[in-house]
């Protein structure tokens, strides 16, 4: 074990923060000054280098195969610039939805700032999706413009013509003449430099990031943010992960989902920090050597990769020089006690668990540098956030500490969704005590209401909160949230399913993963061959992700006598649960 | 030992290499550590070894650097057949 110097962190005292917060903060972290531009793209890559950080390294970058790059946030303000102007010049304009479709190679950070910079909307999405789940959330955000890779953009073909909107197919990386009629070949980095390009003046209401999450009913939902979540962002980056100017800074996760963008890019390059990303398959061997040889000081991950770094024991860890870390921090999941204690044996420093989701933009609930953990815990609210734990029946806040009840926090934080694309009842169902009719910007703004986070827990006398579980069915799959309707939508088109029902199984490594119950159309026989025949038919039409890792063929599924498949009571067998009130279910 | 290579490798490239993907998989590429076959997918090749060939191959032998490439994939297999 190497020995590491002790620095004060820069929340400093929780307690004292708590007491005399205001969101003005941020400002200060970023010393921002009034009038200046409030556009995302502008402040992760122009301000650092008008700020004098234009020579710092803001990316270093590895692929598989040792491919390596490195940039600085000069070149980072050029590379974006380069995008933003591309995009102009194919004739999409501010407002428009731009889709990034890609693996974490270097031009999904550039086109990421680029797309905010002409005043665009990024929507990413996580390059493992197959077609179906790339089609749902084209068409429900009416993207304009999708920029990918040779090895996706065949994904795109596959269901362009359902997609009128969909007007430009841009390829940023492969071999241009292997492009199809109507498609676009756009290479930033052979291309001529673009010196200059003034950012569009978005304002804090303009959208900014559209991230789609889903739901127990219905196709997921676009959570759409504006360029004020950089506020939240940015504090948050400072005072729960630590970061400093002298980090290097690895946030494991991919840009597609919600913790790629606001602590992948956008918190850290606010505040100008060198970050690296990794693009290349999970092995505990290839991250402990990427943390080694990029000297990482801040590392952000997810609870199933600690439990894989675990399963691979302390003895890997021993091999590889990990002394320049000096803060670990987990989310997506909870993370249980068991690992929070290892790491600390095995890195000499604990992970420190956050909790929030794709729709609260930023950190909510977290264990801070300097506060004593309490291993399993998620830790205490942000300070400025009044985080509460409702009633499951009544919905009023409870006081007694330790009861199960649902995570809920007061609105007005500055990253808070805006919308649900196109859904506003969805967007007003998520706040206890709604009047009707509100519209969501007075939803937001209403201090007097609550957001409810679709969790459950318990908070304890010491005021920390401990997680219990999901109120839904939503399944969460190493830290992904995978809807069951999607899944079950996807499992009747296959041939051989008449009905299906998707829930959560208990996992040690990924927390839950999906398990599936089909009934059979005539004509059709269980065997291993058709279970196989189904998981592979998910993966490729929906994502690795939301394919089954297990499927059970029943006679038919339990119902209530209304019709509806009781995904409740399956779930609570695979979780040896109590099945609760069965009165309700179809008879035999 | 050459019929499971070519049964394992016929199995990749059909499920996980589409056809007009520029990568030529052979039986010493990586799969999980290349991005080629996400963690999460193992699970259905897992899935197919198993039946094809019979055997029950144990979680913590499941590794993602033991499914790394066909090679490692067929010893794996060679392993649980014996």
């Amino acid at each position: 074990m190497h020995s590491r110097e002790v620095v004060l962190s820069n929340i400093g005292s929780y307690e004292e923060r708590k007491a005399d917060f205001s969101w003005d903060l941020a400002k200060e972290v970023l010393g921002w000054e009034d009038g200046e531009p409030l556009n995302i793209g502008h402040i992760c890559s122009d301000r650092v280098c008008e700020r004098g950080g234009r020579d710092r390294t803001a990316l270093l970058w590895e692929g598989f195969g040792g491919k390596k790059a490195t940039y600085t946030f000069d070149a980072l303000r050029l590379l974006s610039n380069g995008f933003a102007q591309m995009l102009v010049d194919q004739g999409l304009k501010p407002g428009d939805r731009v889709c990034l479709f890609m693996d974490k190679i270097p031009s999904l950070y550039f086109a990421f700032l680029g797309v905010l910079k002409m005043g665009g909307v990024v929507q990413p999405l996580f390059s493992a999706f197959g077609d179906e789940s790339l089609e749902v959330r084209l068409k429900s955000a009416g993207t304009k413009a999708i920029l990918t890779t040779r090895k996706h953009v065949k994904k795109v073909r596959k269901i362009r013509e359902q997609l009128p909107e969909l007007t430009h197919v841009i390829v940023v990386e492969g071999d241009a003449s292997k492009l199809k009629e109507a498609e676009v070949y756009f290479d930033v980095e052979s291309a001529p430099r673009v010196e200059e390009f003034e950012a569009y003046g978005s304002g804090p209401e303009t959208p900014s990031v559209l991230h789609y999450t889903s739901g127990t009913t219905g196709q997921p939902k676009g959570a759409q943010h504006t360029h004020n979540s950089i506020w939240g962002q940015a504090l948050t980056t400072s005072w729960v992960l630590d970061l400093r100017d002298e980090d290097v800074y690895w946030c494991t996760a991919d840009p597609g989902w919600v913790t790629g963008t606001s602590y992948g890019i956008i918190g850290p390059w606010s505040l100008g920090i060198t970050q690296c990303v990794l693009d290349s398959g999970f092995t505990s061997a290839r991250w402990y050597q990427f943390i080694q040889d990029n000297r990482v000081t801040v590392w952000y991950s997810a609870p199933t990769a600690i439990r894989s770094l675990m399963r691979d024991g302390e003895e890997l860890v021993g091999g590889y020089d990990l002394s320049s870390l000096r803060h670990l921090a987990s989310v997506g999941e909870p993370l249980n006690a068991e690992a929070v204690v290892w790491s600390e044996k095995a890195y000499g420093l604990p992970f420190h668990d956050t909790f929030w989701q794709t729709e609260t933009g930023s950190i909510m609930i977290a264990n801070y540098p300097g506060m004593d953990i309490k291993p399993g815990s998620m830790g205490k609210p942000f300070p400025g956030i009044e985080a509460g734990i409702l009633d499951l029946k009544t919905n009023e806040p409870l006081t007694e500490p330790n009861k199960v009840g649902l995570i809920a926090f007061r609105p007005g934080w500055p990253s808070m969704f805006r919308a649900y694309l196109n859904e506003p009842e969805k967007y007003a169902s998520r706040f206890v005590g709604a009047p009707d009719g509100a519209t969501p910007d007075e939803l937001r703004t209403n201090e007097s209401l609550w957001y409810v986070s679709g969790d459950r827990s318990s908070v304890d006398a010491d005021g920390y909160f401990w997680f219990v579980g999901r109120d839904d069915d939503v399944i969460n799959t190493g830290g992904h949230l995978v809807g069951p309707f999607e899944i079950e939508s996807a499992l009747v088109e296959h041939d051989a399913v008449a009905e299906a029902a998707a829930v959560g199984k208990p996992d040690p490594v990924n927390m839950e993963v999906v398990k599936a119950f089909v009934t059979l159309k005539p004509g059709h026989e269980p065997s291993p061959d058709l279970e196989l025949s189904i998981m592979n038919f998910i993966r490729k039409k929906l994502s690795p992700l939301a394919m089954p890792q297990e499927i059970e063929f029943s006679e038919k599924l339990p119902r209530t006598r209304s019709g509806k498949i009781l995904r409740r009571y399956l779930r609570a067998i695979e979780w040896g649960e109590d099945v609760g009130d069965l009165s309700t279910l179809e008879d035999d | 030992m050459d019929d499971i290579k070519e049964v394992v490798l016929e199995y990749v490239i059909d499920e996980y290499v589409d056809e007009d993907d520029d990568i030529e998989v052979e039986a010493d590429t990586a799969l999980i550590s290349s991005g080629l076959v996400d963690s999460f997918s193992m699970v259905s090749l897992k899935a197919f070894l198993e039946r094809t060939y019979d055997i029950k191959i144990p979680d913590e032998d499941a590794s993602p650097e033991a499914f790394d490439t066909v090679n490692s994939i067929v010893k794996i297999v060679e392993k649980y057949k014996s």
